[in-house]
């Protein structure tokens, strides 16, 4: 088995981590990712975090070197979008029968498809993804990969992350690690400015980094790669170019972007696009970290201004949706809390937070929220479905923001839900994406369906009908009950 | 009788296939408490779970023995246990169906041996919990082979063997997986109203019908009883549906003597009246009059649609007998099949399928084949293919994501096949192109021979 225990050694090992840095050498070994109880357990696999850190860029082959559930199950199941080249959702697979598994013929039918694709396709790269049952048999995916590379005159790289070496976070690393490898720094760029960064860990979901570009674009500032979001290969072969870079999600791609800064002094920091102060922290940053590299200052000025102007803008629409929202009750429910400025935006319009999950936060994190939550309670590690069940159908929240994972419990509690994960039809980043967050919100909290639904069947709470069996109830009778409903609104019933 | 033309491409584009497991889970899916374990590495199961999230709109019980690469190498025994173990405990479920994986099976992993260790030595903890097999390695098959795997692994598991005494009036009905909630609803109420009392296996139409209960359950709640699969030997008859079914009710036969009728297909006039007679012959009822007033309406959904169909050429991409059961609805109505492609080779109803070839193969096949259709036949995933060509898309099957409510879709017996009538000749009158002259004149088209469109291929 051409086994990546190395690299997952060297990610497990993240010096830019604070969580890893608090640990002792041992447990640092083991590794992020909590062992697993059988029957207990939920998430994806590290190929499913590859999977999900490079499949948006969109002009790549993205070739799934196994049996059928791995890609069969999983593909044009994720929302990112892309402004031009389409390829990215075709879905490419060896679909590995019986017999290629018996035979051992997996590198063969492996390296044809390759040839397939660049023949009918011609993109710049395929990128070829181990997996399990790959891994078990044995393939060198990464022998393969090279000699394709060689015979096909195209970029063809192997992504070394099987769904058994751990949890979907691992694979998000291990994507970074083979973009390190095989594909940043491999083209240069004739183009380079003082003015171009990267944006590390953006998935473009939903289109929503096109909210935020625009401003950029209005600051003079080029975005050279958006790693992976709307991102083509030339794009990521040349992001060691750029001056700086911001990294949006940091648990996907910490290493990612430590190695470019360490490789090509490219300096970085965490930041949000969601929330408004975050966004405008975000645009200060990114500007002072060009001018350390010998951009202008005078950008300095220039951002602020922007960041004025939009500011006003945003809080004011949002002003609009305080008489509506005030006072009502939310629950977070996420990994850890992605924004802070999202808190507090949905805290500056009145809205209260009841309670959050404080499973992927820090301990300053945990802090912060215990300042917010007027009962520490309402702190959870992680909640069992039941006991969410039970939390929303006793009413303690007016709406809860989660992933999918939990709509269902919203949903059968009878509880407004918004969708604040991967899977979200509208984009929220940026100054705009926080005031359409919140008009989602408005939406899902006034939408007439919870009344309705809420409301037991008549029958249910009216008390028992007194009336004879129709067989001896006089016609005057029936007359009268008919009379009773008579002249009634639907909205008159089910009253209990 | 079809040619059936083997898979060649080294790279499948747009898979067709859904796994073998997620269709052996489907099938548990359809019993009452229970609880699918998918015996892989934890991805094999959130995969599939987002997929039935997607489709059904329902939270979905799945779970995983999370096999890593310690128990790759050591061997799964210990997973399998302590999951087995742990779902009992946590959830209590009354039936616990264990799906082999590709990576399990490849391994080796005798977990038929495995499981009837962990029922010896765990007697006291799993009482009360039903624990069944199917060996469903994902290298192999697909849903209709999954699903089939799943239900014979409850008859052999669950079902008391041996010829027992029967109920004149109980019907015993294995549906194939392409029978939707609404499906199965109607079927009952069909066989019921010919005063027979219908035992189905799966019944996903008390399961995933999407209902708000009052409390959370963590397990299916809805669908066949454990107790109704082990009684099943009392039935009279055994009705199965679809052809990857027989394999299902041969072993019920074998097990309890109850003999079986096999329909391939329940759409479309003719088979809808072969079941109605067959249920008057079982029961000595005569047809109902709310079933002849359908029998009545379909007839005339016939008269108004057909002109729709006439000629129109129809690419179907499908498991095999969902094929079949599409392919010969619309030959039924005067149109032909362009294409046909199917999912996995094993199936001997391909032969059937009323079409020239059939391609086994995906996705990219079917874009290909269909570049000259007039409508496109498969499931959600078929929509970009649909967008390229400019060729209207008709979900079917599984997965669909992108539209509500294929749960609650009617496409069997007389109703079903009114309501196909109508939804396909409402795809052909929305998508009707004004016509224009350039289009008419006789002398352009002489010019340019009608070609093929250009290949999909080079449409990215």
């Amino acid at each position: 088995m051409s086994s990546p225990s190395a690299k997952i050694q060297d990610v497990f090992n993240e010096p830019a981590c604070d969580k890893n840095r608090g640990k002792d050498a041992k447990a640092r070994k083991e590794g992020c990712s909590k062992p697993l109880t059988p029957g207990a357990a939920a998430g994806g696999c590290a190929f499913d975090g590859a999977k999900i850190v490079l499949q948006p860029i969109t002009d790549v082959a993205h070739l799934v070197h196994a049996p059928l559930a791995c890609e069969g199950n999983s593909w044009d199941n994720r929302g990112a979008a892309s402004s031009r080249a389409t390829l990215w959702r075709t879905s490419f697979t060896t679909d590995l029968t019986e017999l290629d598994v018996v035979m051992g013929q997996g590198e063969r039918k492996l390296f044809k498809a390759i040839r397939e694709i660049k023949e009918t396709y011609a993109p710049p790269a395929v990128f070829v993804y181990s997996t399990c049952v790959t891994a078990l048999i044995g393939d060198d995916i990464e022998a393969v990969c090279k000699r394709a590379e060689e015979k096909f005159g195209l970029a063809v790289v192997p992504i070394n992350a099987p769904g058994l070496v751990g949890s979907k976070n691992l694979g998000n690393k291990l994507a970074g690690e083979a973009l390190l490898d095989h594909v940043i720094g491999t083209v240069d760029p004739d183009d380079a400015g003082p003015y171009d960064i990267n944006i590390l860990g953006e998935f473009n979901l939903s289109g929503e980094f096109w909210l935020v570009k625009p401003l950029l674009d209005r600051l003079g500032i080029r975005v050279r790669a958006c790693i992976p979001g709307d991102a083509r290969y030339l794009d990521v072969a040349s992001a060691h170019r750029a001056r700086a870079a911001m990294m949006v999600c940091s648990t996907a791609l910490i290493n990612l972007a430590r190695k470019m800064e360490e490789r090509w002094d490219i300096p970085f920091f965490e930041g949000s696009f969601y929330g408004i102060t975050d966004t405008s922290e975000a645009l200060r940053n990114i500007a002072e970290l060009l001018v350390r590299k010998g951009a202008d200052p005078e950008i300095l000025d220039r951002t602020e201004t922007l960041i004025v102007e939009e500011e006003a803008i945003a809080w004011n629409k949002l002003q609009v949706y305080r008489r509506r929202l005030q006072g009502k009750r939310v629950l977070l429910n996420t990994g850890g809390v992605k924004s802070w400025s999202v808190v507090h935006a949905l805290m500056e319009i009145g809205m209260e937070i009841v309670g959050t999950s404080v499973k992927k936060s820090t301990v300053e994190d945990k802090e912060r929220i215990k300042q917010i939550l007027k009962d520490d309670n309402h702190m959870f590690e992680q909640m069992a479905a039941r006991d969410l069940y039970a939390m929303l159908s006793e009413h303690k929240a007016d709406i809860m923001l989660s992933g999918g994972r939990t709509q269902f419990i919203a949903l059968k509690a009878k509880t407004p839900w918004l969708d604040i994960n991967q899977e979200r039809q509208h984009p929220y980043a940026g100054y705009d994406g926080m005031v359409e967050l919140v008009r989602q919100i408005d939406l899902a909290l006034h939408n007439p369906i919870w009344r309705q639904v809420r409301e037991p069947a008549p029958w249910d709470c009216q008390p028992a009908v007194k009336d004879e069996p129709p067989s001896t109830t006089s016609e005057t009778a029936t007359v009268h009950t008919l009379k009773k409903f008579a002249g009634k609104t639907a909205d008159d019933f089910g009253e209990c | 009788m079809a040619r059936i033309l083997p898979q060649t491409k080294s790279a499948a584009v747009n898979p067709l296939k859904t796994s073998q497991p997620l269709g052996a889970a489907f099938a548990f899916l359809g019993v009452d408490g229970a609880m699918p374990l998918f015996h892989g590495s934890q991805g094999c199961t959130s995969f599939a779970l987002v997929l039935f999230v997607r489709h059904f709109k329902e939270a979905i019980p799945l779970q995983t023995t999370a096999m890593d690469e310690l128990s790759t190498i050591l061997g799964g025994a210990d997973n399998l246990e302590e999951a087995i173990l742990n779902l009992k405990t946590r959830t209590k479920p009354k039936l616990i169906g264990v799906c082999t994986t590709a990576l399990v099976e490849t391994r080796g992993e005798d977990s038929a041996g495995d499981i009837a260790d962990i029922k010896l030595k765990r007697v006291e903890e799993i009482a009360g919990t039903e624990i069944v097999l199917a060996n469903t390695p994902d290298f192999d098959g697909a849903i209709e082979e999954g699903w089939a795997k799943a239900v014979t692994a409850m008859i052999e598991g669950i079902t008391r063997p041996g010829e027992q005494v029967r109920q004149s009036k109980k019907i015993a009905i294995l549906p194939g997986w392409n029978l939707t909630v609404a499906d199965i609803e109607h079927l009952r109420e069909m066989v019921e109203s010919f005063g027979l009392k219908p035992v189905i296996l799966p019944d996903v139409s008390g399961s995933l019908d999407g209902t708000v209960p009052d409390r959370w359950v963590t397990t299916t709640y809805g669908g066949t009883s454990v107790e109704d699969i082990r009684e099943l030997g009392t039935a009279e008859h055994c009705i199965a549906i679809g052809e990857h079914m027989r394999r299902p009710a041969e072993v019920l036969q074998k097990v309890t003597g109850v003999p079986y009728v096999l329909f391939q297909s329940l759409t479309g006039l003719k088979d809808a009246d072969s079941f109605v007679s067959l249920l008057s012959a079982i029961s000595g009822a005569s047809v109902p009059a709310g079933v002849r007033r359908r029998r009545a309406q379909l007839q005339d959904a016939l008269l108004d649609g057909h002109f729709h169909f006439g000629g129109k050429k129809i690419a179907i991409a499908a498991e095999p007998d969902q094929l079949y059961q599409l392919a010969t609805f619309f030959t039924g109505m005067g149109s032909e099949i362009a294409a046909a492609v199917a999912t996995t080779d094993m199936s001997k109803i391909l032969e059937k399928v009323p079409a020239e070839s059939v391609q086994i193969g995906d996705l990219g096949d079917l874009e290909t084949l269909a570049a000259s259709a007039d409508l496109l036949v498969t499931h959600s995933h078929g929509r970009q293919a649909a967008q390229r060509l400019g060729i209207p898309l008709m979900r079917v099957g599984f997965p669909i994501f992108d539209r509500l409510g294929s749960q609650h879709k009617l496409t069997i017996l007389y109703q079903g096949t009114r309501d196909l009538v109508f939804e396909v000749a409402n795809i052909f009158q929305a998508y009707r192109q004004a016509p224009t002259p350039e289009e008419l004149d006789p002398l352009r088209k002489r010019e340019t021979p009608d070609g093929p469109r250009s290949s999909p291929l080079t449409r990215h």
